[in-house]
């Protein structure tokens, strides 16, 4: 079904259709909250991502650390940070990645005021890019 | 019989915790954000409240993707700051207020509101950090006991700003039904305008974020009109939890006075908005 945030450029909303094809991608990236669980992860990664029913893309997102695809596979950013963290990335480094950008650029970008509204309003505005 | 005076808005950025838990405040990076609460902490001190009523969002941590309620009441007799990954911010526990949290439970809901009531429940950096900041450090306790409403943020889509500003007007009218005479104190916490996901992560937006604050003083119920798919266009995917203000916003008078306002970019990926009203 279409939505009316579709046209939002760069943006996955989790809404509740991602919500449901993303459940155990999500429930595996929050059980890394708990030292426990990032132990046994670091130990036996496959074993442990066996553990959660999630499709094989998902795992392969996992695998690869593809931080848009889990989001687009439906993965919400506040899950997939706790991966982050147990890689030791920051938040603000992980946002970079994600949009493509070097660390120390997306800093100075937002030390600058951020990534502006114009032109990123809309989908047809990147088209150009 | 209980009463509201004052209502703060503020964000909730968890590095803002990380800088002052680490004691790295004075640095030029954060310097400007803490400048702007200094006044804050005094007010804080001169207007002291017996309770803070804090509206926050968890961020997966009391509530996983198994149980996403969209408003849940803190009524436990304590709330314990939470892991989220990196361990616990080695702040007090927030204590409750059991009495008021089930009074207001009880009227609310036969309001018409339908709020899920916590007996358990671990806070993180979104019900903390607004503590922090407003207090400054503190050592053994906070200075009051807390009530906490968490709203869902996190799955879209969250309660619509019309309806928390609704709920804000139903909480009002349990505190002043409330047979003690304590001084409540509303928090709105959250935004401003911020991505944090994807190719458009660390979006701003300072002329939204402007007109938000003008319209939550001056015409707030224009200002809960404010569309779902407006927050996210405009003020980023993750700006949309300034709907939680609107809660603060209904809790207060029709007409209030804006005492101070902090805005400041960036801490992190987030434009730190904050305010202070005070009725008339």
């Amino acid at each position: 079904m279409a939505k009316e945030y579709d046209d939002i450029p760069g943006t996955f909303v989790f809404d509740a259709d991602r919500s449901r094809e993303g459940y155990h991608l999500n429930m595996f990236c929050i059980s890394l909250r708990l030292a426990e669980n990032r132990a046994a992860f670091a130990a036996d990664a496959e074993g442990y991502m066996g553990k959660y029913p999630m499709t094989d893309e998902q795992r392969q997102a996992v695998r690869d650390r593809a931080w848009n695809g889990m989001l687009e596979l439906g993965g919400n950013i506040y899950y997939t940070a706790k991966l982050a963290a147990n890689d030791g990335i920051t938040f603000q480094e992980l946002a970079a990645t994600m949009s493509g950008m070097e660390s120390e650029e997306y800093r100075e970008m937002m030390v600058n005021g951020g990534r502006s509204i114009e032109g990123n309003r809309y989908k047809n505005e990147w088209e150009n890019k | 019989m209980a009463y509201v005076k004052a209502g703060v808005g503020v964000s909730h950025v968890p590095a803002i915790g990380v800088a002052m838990d680490t004691g790295i405040t004075e640095q030029p990076y954060w310097q400007p954000v803490f400048a702007g609460f200094e006044k804050s902490r005094q007010w804080m001190k001169d207007n002291k409240p017996d309770v803070i009523f804090l509206v926050y969002n968890d961020h997966c941590t009391a509530f996983s993707a198994e149980v996403i309620p969209t408003f849940a009441l803190g009524c436990a007799a304590e709330f314990q700051p939470a892991d989220e990954g990196w361990g616990p911010r080695t702040v007090p526990i927030v204590k409750g207020h059991q009495k008021l949290a089930s009074h207001i439970a009880q009227s609310v809901i036969l309001d018409e509101f339908d709020l899920t009531i916590m007996n358990k429940m671990d806070v993180d950096h979104g019900l903390t950090v607004p503590l922090s900041v407003m207090f400054g450090e503190v050592e053994d306790e906070w200075p009051c006991p807390v009530v906490p409403l968490a709203v869902n943020v996190v799955q879209y889509p969250p309660p619509t700003g019309n309806r928390c500003y609704n709920l804000g007007k139903a909480i009002r009218r349990a505190i002043d039904s409330y047979d003690e005479d304590i001084n409540v104190m509303i928090f709105g916490t959250g935004g401003m305008s911020h991505q944090l996901q994807a190719q458009r992560a660390g979006l701003i937006n300072p002329e939204f974020d402007k007109r938000f604050l003008d319209l939550l003083t001056e015409d707030p119920v224009a200002g809960s009109q404010i569309s779902h798919l407006e927050y996210m266009r405009d003020a980023g995917s993750e700006g949309i939890e300034l709907v939680m203000w609107h809660v603060m916003r209904g809790a207060l008078n029709e007409k209030v006075e804006e005492v101070h306002r902090h805005y400041h970019v960036p801490a992190s990926n987030t434009a730190v908005g904050h305010v202070i009203l005070e009725n008339r």
